[in-house]
């Protein structure tokens, strides 16, 4: 199933719980899979138009009335172009507001570099307080959901809309501020999140090993507040660290890792988008002009290995 | 609670002046201008308690002009919401009255505002949620002319008469001068109420936003359109700094100005007619 449309199904769930909690659109609920929920809740459904900044401030409104809202966009709308909205409106004000962007980095593909956010863990990661959280699939964002839902503060939760490959199995448990290991290792420590995670894992299985490097594999689904204890754990043991995100290398997973580093004398490298703006293409070529595949990865990480 | 109209107005007046002057600095301008509307909303219309601040139900004030802060917390200390000597405390370190409006540091504080044109949104969001709660509230909210230039003030505008919010009423300090000039000069708004109307709004032309009676005739008259499906704006025709001469005669100069202990009491003294 479409990651959109998992999304849609618990939202429906926890309005259906809680008619306190609601859904703000910006002319993007379609996208975002949310807009065939308009007809059963119309007490709890908003859409705001083109205007994301006033969606975000009416939504810190609702929540100073005891709403639970979600506003929703693409990931560059509801981050950067309302940075200072969510900054006071939302986060300095303590009004408990989960935001949803949807397309993040390459994963805009035919939109192209205006609605490609590669900087949007960046943004969102230095105002404080929040929390960040990508998933890798529709089984880890359904659990997921429903604890962002009862977590009383700011989320914002970067959702790849379309299909995923299943990582998770369905005895899944989510815990929001605990990173999920997906495959133990001795060599080398793995950090990735959301879209390259299958991928990943895949080449750590099977590539990697060939090679004769033992990858540890870590899911670092809340980017922000980071695991710190599992990731300073896990790169103790190995030795070596490679981050691999959808994002720009600079302000995103790999900034996040080396700050739970900094007093580690552990080698880090990083597979990411090297500080460009985007383009437009399907992801397989955007993928690769961006520097993004699994080549990379595994090259990447016998570099990383190299420095121990 | 004093029901004085004219009164409450000397009042706040003053504990603006004593608050800014013991400071030292401060906007006095924006916060003098504004001193009408606050004393009706909180002394006679707005349906609050001061021993129950976060009552359900209530009206709700949000001060989208965020940086006139000490003007609402001179009204809060005058109805009772918190003792007048914690006016002395503006701006200090670890002070539960910071420059800018906070909902989470000051009691009967209902939004948190500073970076203009947010606040109008948020009250746009309350009086929603109040309509979701069916709980009869009344959204009131001010913005400033200069404010007014924030593009984010007219999405809200557009988004509340869609929504059809007439239990939401918001003021604009219709002052005329902002920092660097006459708002006129900077980036001209008028005309404001041809504006507003365009937007689906009600709009209350006040002659003189610092006549406390027709101030008070037109949150009347605002309060009367419900059930209109339109929201109310009420544009006060103000003086910045009005009440003291030489604040009022510093024009554009008393956005955020010095103000000594001294003059705080010889302005005191002026206005208390003595």
């Amino acid at each position: 199933m479409e990651m959109r449309k998992a999304y849609a199904e618990v939202m429906s769930e926890l309005m259906t719980e809680d008619r306190h909690v609601v859904i703000l659109d910006a002319d993007l609920a379609k996208a975002s899979g949310t807009r065939n929920l308009y007809e059963s809740f119309p007490n709890q459904m908003f859409d705001c138009g083109v205007a994301e900044q006033n969606m975000a401030s009416i939504a810190a409104g609702l929540a100073s009335y005891g709403f639970k809202p979600y506003i929703e966009s693409f990931t560059p709308f509801a981050t950067r172009r309302i940075c200072d909205q969510v900054a006071i409106s939302i986060a300095y004000a303590k009004n408990n507001v989960k935001i949803v962007g949807t397309d993040p980095g390459i994963s805009a593909e035919l939109n192209g570099a205006t609605h490609m956010s590669m900087e949007d863990i960046g943004v969102m990661r230095s105002i404080p307080g929040m929390v960040i959280f990508e998933p890798v699939d529709e089984v880890q964002l359904r659990a997921a959901l429903p604890v962002i839902n009862d977590y009383n503060g700011v989320v914002y939760i970067r959702l790849f809309r379309k299909e995923r490959p299943q990582v998770f199995e369905e005895s899944y448990k989510f815990d929001l501020f605990k990173a999920d290991l997906l495959k133990e290792g001795k060599d080398l420590s793995i950090f990735v999140s959301g879209l390259q995670t299958a991928e990943v894992l895949e080449a750590a299985k099977n590539e990697l090993l060939a090679e004769g490097i033992d990858a540890e594999v870590i899911n670092i689904h809340t980017i922000k507040p980071i695991d710190r204890e599992t990731v300073t754990a896990s790169a103790r043991k190995t030795g070596a660290v490679l981050t691999v995100e959808n994002h720009n290398v600079i302000g995103g997973l790999h900034s996040a890792v080396l700050e739970a580093l900094e007093a580690e004398k552990i080698p880090a490298l990083a597979v990411g988008i090297q500080d460009r703006f985007g383009e437009v293409g399907k992801l397989p070529y955007l993928t690769k002009a961006l520097g993004l595949t699994k080549e990379n990865v595994i090259e990447t990480a016998k570099k990383a290995v190299s420095l121990k | 609670m004093n029901t004085d109209l004219k009164e409450v107005c000397k009042d706040i007046r003053c504990g603006i002046l004593t608050a800014i002057g013991h400071l030292g600095v401060g906007h006095i301008g924006g916060c003098l201008s504004i001193v009408e509307y606050l004393a009706v909303l909180y002394f006679d219309e707005m349906n609050i308690d001061p021993e129950n601040p976060r009552m359900q139900g209530r009206d709700r004030f949000v001060c989208s002009k965020g940086h006139a802060g000490p003007a609402v917390y001179a009204t809060l200390a005058e109805r009772g919401y918190f003792p007048k000597e914690d006016l002395l405390t503006l701006n200090q370190g670890g002070t539960h009255l910071p420059s800018h409006c906070d909902m989470n540091l000051t009691t009967g504080i209902d939004m948190t505002a500073g970076s203009l044109g947010q606040g109008i949104s948020c009250a746009v969001g309350a009086a929603l949620g109040s309509k979701i709660e069916n709980d009869g509230a009344t959204v009131y909210a001010i913005v400033g002319d200069g404010e007014s230039q924030e593009g984010q003030v007219w999405e809200a505008a557009m988004f509340a008469a869609s929504k059809k919010l007439d239990n939401l009423i918001v003021a604009t300090d219709y002052n005329k001068l902002q920092i660097d000039g006459t708002v006129e000069e900077v980036n001209g708004i008028a005309p404001l109420d041809k504006k507003w109307e365009a937007f689906g709004w009600n709009v209350i032309n006040v002659e003189n936003g610092n006549d406390v009676y027709q101030v008070k005739a037109a949150v009347d008259k605002a309060k009367s359109n419900r059930g209109s499906g339109k929201p109310t704006m009420i544009i006060l025709n103000t003086k910045k700094g009005c009440g003291v001469k030489w604040i009022e005669d510093l024009g554009t100069g008393n956005h955020n100005t010095n103000v000594t202990e001294e003059q705080a009491a010889a302005a005191i003294a002026e206005i208390r007619g003595n």
